[in-house]
This record gives C-alpha cells, sequence and structure tokens, in this order.
C-alpha cells in the first residue's frame, strides 16, 4: 500500500512504463520514484528517448504505467480505467504541449473556454476566468484573435491560459521553449515561474535544454528510463 | 457542440463542397419523389377522389374499369349485402375532346366518369344531362366554366359547370358527369362498348365501416363470385403501371439515399482524418469521445439540413417553372420533409465510418508518447 502525502501533487512509486513492440518489449520507464510538493517546478531533463515524455504522460493520465503507483493530489490513477482519466485530464491536470497546438479557428479567449466547453459547463465563472487569466497573462488586448494573428509567445501565453483554466494541481510542460529562440525562451520560462509561483501550483517542465533549469526549484534527471531525483523521498 | 458549429461558422469553406453535393442529392431525391408523387397522383385521382370505401368490379374484368360491367341483378344483390352503405354506380369512357380555340385536329385526352356519388370536391347532387365537372387540370387545355366540350368521333357535346382538383386518371384530365350523360356518350363514341340501362361500369361502395376488406369479401360471397371487390387502396395499385412505377422510383430514391450515406461517410471521415491531431489535444485536455463524436454529427446533421433546405427550395422553384399539365411533377411538403428525413438518416449513417478513428484517436499522441 502506497503511503499519500497530502502536499503532494505527484508521488510516483516504482512506476514501471513497458511498450510491446513485435515480439519485443521496450522498457521506457524503470522503477521510477519520484514526488513534487504542491507548489514545486521541477525541471525534468534528459536526453531524446530518456523516457521524459513517457514519465509527463503517465503523470499527466495520458498513459497508464504497467507498473506501481501513480499518485496526482491524493488521487491514486493507476488503476483508472480510460473514462476516469479522461475526467481527471479535465479537473485536475494542465498540459501545455510542444507545438502549442491551439485550436486555430478559435480566438485567444476561446481557446481557453474550450476546456470549460468540453466539460460540464460553468459559463458566466468560466467566462470571467478565461478573461482573468488573459488579463494576467498580458493578453487582454489580444483575446479576440486567432492563433494565426498571434506571435509565437502570445501562442505559447495562450496555451499556459488553457492549462490554467481548470485550476489544475499539476501542470505538465512539454518543452516549452523548443519552438522559441532564447530571449522569447526565457521570458516564456519566467512567465511559468510567475504564474505557477503566485497560483501555488505544481509542475513539471520537461526540457532538454539545460538553460531553463535554473527557473525550477528542483532538477530530476532521466536517463534510460531511470530517475535521479535528488528531492525524491524513496530515493 | 460549441466547437463543431463555430468551425462550421468561422470555415464555411470547408464544407462548400460537401454541401453542394449533398445539395444535388438532395434535389435529386426530391424530383424522384415529385415526379413519383405527379405520376401516382396524375394516374389515380379519381380513385382517390371517390367517398366510398370499396369499388366493385364485375369478376371477369380484372380489375380493370373499361372491362368490368355490373347488371342491375348483381347491383341489386351487392345493395343488399352492404344493407345499410350506400352503393353508386360509377362509369368511365376515355375519348379525344375537343376544346373551344382548339383546332379541330387538336385533341385533349380526357376520361369521362359516370357518377351517382359524388366524389370528393363535388356538390352531392348529380348534374344534368349534358352537363359536367371539369378537373383543373384541364384549365391549362383552355376548358373554362361554361366552354362546351365536344367528345370523341361523335362530337358529343357536354357543358362544363365547374371544377374539382386532384381528380386525373391515367394521367389524362376528367370529366364528371351523371351516368346517364356517360351512358350517351359511351354509346354515341363506342357502340361496342354500350351499357344497357341500369348497367354500370364499377359500383362504388360507401360502407362506413372501419375493416372494409371484411365487407369486400362479404359482397363477393353475396354475388355469387360475380363481382371482385377491393378497396380503394387496393384499386389504386390494381391500376396499371401505378405498383411498377412505385417500384422502380422507390428502387432509384433508395440508391441515392445509398449514394448519400457515401458522401457524407467519405466527407466526414476525410475531415476525421484532418483532425486528427486536434482531436488527441482535445482528448488530452479532457474532451471525451463522445463529446468529439457529438461535434462530427452536429456538423454532419447542420451540413445536411442546408443542402435539404437548398434541395427543397430548389424543387419548389422547380414545380413553380413547370407549365401546368406538362410534366407530372409535384414538390408536396410531406415529400420534401420525408427525402429531408432520409437524408438524416443517411448523415447520421455516414458519420458512423468516423466513429471508430475518433474512438481511435490516442490522447498520448499530443504530447508524443502512444501506447
Amino acid at each position: 500500500m502506497t503511503a499519500v502525502a497530502a502536499d503532494l501533487a505527484l508521488q510516483m512509486n516504482g512506476v514501471r512504463k513497458v511498450y510491446r513492440v513485435g515480439d519485443s518489449e521496450v522498457v521506457a520507464l524503470d522503477g521510477v520514484d519520484l514526488t513534487v510538493g504542491a507548489d514545486e517546478i521541477i525541471a525534468l531533463v534528459g536526453p531524446s528517448g530518456s523516457g521524459k515524455t513517457t514519465l509527463c504522460s503517465i503523470a499527466g493520465g495520458l498513459l497508464t504505467p504497467t507498473e506501481g503507483a501513480v499518485i496526482v493530489a491524493g488521487q491514486d490513477i493507476s488503476q483508472y480505467s480510460a473514462k476516469q482519466l479522461t475526467g481527471f485530464r479535465r479537473e485536475s491536470v494542465g498540459f501545455v504541449f510542444q507545438t502549442v497546438n491551439l485550436v486555430p479557428f478559435l480566438t485567444a479567449r476561446e481557446n481557453l473556454l474550450v476546456v470549460d466547453e468540453i466539460g460540464p459547463r460553468t459559463g458566466r465563472r468560466a467566462r470571467e476566468r478565461a478573461d482573468q487569466l488573459l488579463g494576467e497573462l498580458g493578453l487582454a488586448e489580444r483575446a479576440g484573435n486567432v492563433p494565426a494573428q498571434l506571435s509565437g509567445g502570445e501562442r505559447q501565453r495562450v496555451a499556459i491560459g488553457r492549462a490554467l483554466m481548470n485550476k489544475p494541481d499539476l501542470v505538465l510542460f512539454d518543452e516549452p521553449t523548443s519552438a522559441l529562440d532564447t530571449r522569447l525562451g526565457d521570458q516564456v520560462v519566467n512567465l511559468i515561474r510567475h504564474e505557477m509561483k503566485s497560483r501555488g501550483t505544481a509542475a513539471i517542465i520537461v526540457t532538454h535544454d539545460d538553460r531553463i533549469t535554473h527557473y525550477a526549484d528542483r532538477v530530476a534527471r532521466i536517463v534510460d528510463g531511470r530517475v535521479t531525483d535528488p528531492g525524491s523521498q524513496n530515493g | 457542440m460549441k466547437l463543431a458549429l463555430r468551425e462550421l461558422r468561422r470555415r464555411p469553406g470547408r464544407f462548400v463542397v460537401a454541401t453542394a453535393i449533398l445539395a444535388l442529392i438532395a434535389l435529386l431525391l426530391m424530383v424522384l419523389g415529385g415526379l413519383l408523387d405527379g405520376l401516382v397522383a396524375g394516374s389515380t385521382g379519381a380513385l382517390r377522389a371517390q367517398r366510398g370505401q370499396l369499388i366493385v368490379y364485375s369478376s371477369t374484368s380484372q380489375e380493370s374499369l373499361v372491362r368490368s360491367r355490373i347488371t342491375p341483378a348483381v347491383r341489386h344483390e351487392v345493395e343488399k349485402s352492404a344493407g345499410a352503405g350506400r352503393v353508386a354506380g360509377l362509369g368511365s369512357v376515355q375519348l379525344g375532346a375537343r376544346v373551344e380555340g382548339h383546332g379541330p385536329r387538336d385533341l385533349v385526352p380526357v376520361v369521362l366518369f359516370g357518377y351517382e356519388l359524388a366524389p370528393r370536391g363535388l356538390p352531392n347532387a348529380v348534374p344534368a344531362a349534358g352537363q359536367v365537372y371539369a378537373d383543373s387540370s384541364l384549365k391549362s387545355e383552355g376548358v373554362k366554366e361554361g366552354s362546351t366540350v365536344r367528345l370523341g368521333p361523335a362530337r358529343t357535346p357536354v357543358r362544363v359547370i365547374g371544377f374539382l382538383d386532384d381528380s386525373r386518371y391515367s394521367l389524362q384530365g376528367t370529366l364528371w358527369g351523371s351516368l346517364g350523360t356517360w351512358r350517351e356518350v359511351l354509346a354515341a363514341n363506342r357502340p361496342g362498348e354500350r351499357a344497357g340501362q341500369g348497367v354500370d361500369q364499377a359500383l362504388v361502395v360507401s360502407v362506413g365501416v372501419a375493416d372494409a376488406s371484411k365487407e369486400a369479401a362479404m359482397i363477393d360471397r353475396a354475388t355469387n363470385g360475380a363481382t371482385k371487390t377491393l378497396t380503394v387502396p387496393q384499386a389504386i395499385n390494381a391500376l396499371p403501371g401505378v405498383s411498377q412505377q412505385q417500384t422502380v422510383f422507390n428502387q432509384i430514391i433508395g440508391i441515392t439515399i445509398v449514394i448519400a450515406v457515401v458522401v457524407v461517410g467519405l466527407f466526414f471521415a476525410l475531415i476525421t482524418v484532418e483532425r486528427v491531431g486536434l482531436y488527441g489535444v482535445l482528448k488530452a485536455i479532457g474532451a471525451s469521445s463522445g463529446t468529439l463524436f457529438a461535434g462530427v454529427l452536429l456538423q454532419a446533421l447542420v451540413v445536411t439540413l442546408i443542402a435539404s433546405a437548398v434541395g427543397a427550395a430548389s424543387s419548389l422553384a422547380l414545380a413553380a417553372a413547370i407549365p401546368e399539365g406538362s410534366i407530372p411533377f409535384v414538390a408536396t411538403s410531406s415529400r420534401l420533409l420525408t427525402s429531408t428525413a432520409y437524408l438524416l438518416i443517411a448523415a447520421l449513417l455516414g458519420c458512423a465510418f468516423s466513429l471508430r478513428r475518433v474512438l481511435g484517436v490516442d490522447p498520448a499522441a499530443a504530447i508524443g508518447a502512444e501506447q
């Protein structure tokens, strides 16, 4: 039985993920133990193919682990069904994807409101939250613009706003600066840190860009599916 | 759902081709249906206009008015069997009519009916000898109230005293007079088919009971097999060519609906393939497959409704543009609504092709990891 710590946003214990490729097995994660505090920002660093994305997907309920326990804000999601994971993703986590992936025919404001529209609607409250987030992200003037009318940095900020719409316990950033130049990358990571810290929200930033790491509270390194986490309670 | 509607509104160009093709299919469906309705209406109006529920033919007639003869003795048996029901004689003859204003060789094909029980749309009183009511389709041939129409080779004159609607027979305009007028015209123009005094071609029986087919069997037993009694719908189906027309048109309509299913299926399957990336992201942030598929369905239904509206408007325009009496085409609201309903069902079926693909979108793909 896994002990659940109430003040942790994420707790992964002995997580193993094995993919079947033809007759052989590929171990993507091998006994990962990782904890993230309730308002902690962790940079997850590692080379390509090391298992960063798989770890992030399991933490966000996109994949289920082959073995081990995954507890997000007190919920053990390791055995959740696909339907339960859909609800979990809608309510408890935020994602910012590498390629931003906004809905191209929606305005910035509507891209934030999508999160409300795909679940049980809250209507006016959602609209107020979207306006508040757009204001805080410096996008109030751009709320009516579609992604094609926004700069790369603005699009990234809209994606961050979308990830925060559901007041998540944990936000997962997948290489958030990979498509941005150094100056813009710094600005975006600064913004991520500011937004997470001001809300007390935990975040995992997946990156292979070492420059980002000094914005994080802690750096976890992953190589060949094994995590070296200096802050992990389990090792 | 809002997402699906916004896409329709903001990217109408993506849906224009599918909407245009579906609108053409809708028009084809409605025109085919309209032609079928027009043909059937033009062939069966005289029988549908009858106020009775049963038509009694002589047993040797093979359910054909022309071949049928009911003698006074048989009529008496029918009247006894029908009891309180009304039994009325009916006669018909197809002739060429000379209408005022037409040249001497420019004959208008008509069917003269002699009746006792007034068909729908006519007063109960049977017109006097030599007077007839005319089907309103004959107005396009120049027939007016007060016109004298000369029937057949004998040019027997009848005077038109009014009109009734939707009473065409064998795609010809009809004239409605007394049985006496019919006998006189028949004797003058078809001496070989002359009907003696009291002889009718058929009988129209108004039984006023729910189970008319049971009553039909009773009448045929009472006449000892001298009659063949049909309900009006059976008599309509027995008209030469009517059921064949319906079968052929319904098969073409069925194939058109199958084409609509394929068009919707292919179009939305393609759109779904294009959206796999977007669906991955939406699933990753918590959209269920059901929500996404409902969006596809909604778009298909909206596109189909727009296409059906265009098809229906075009059908109505076509019906208005076709000169009366030239092509048997009618655009009825029931046909337009039925065609729209078929297309909506086709759209739902077509979308089913996309369901598997929507279900198969892996949210993990959005982040670059797949199961």
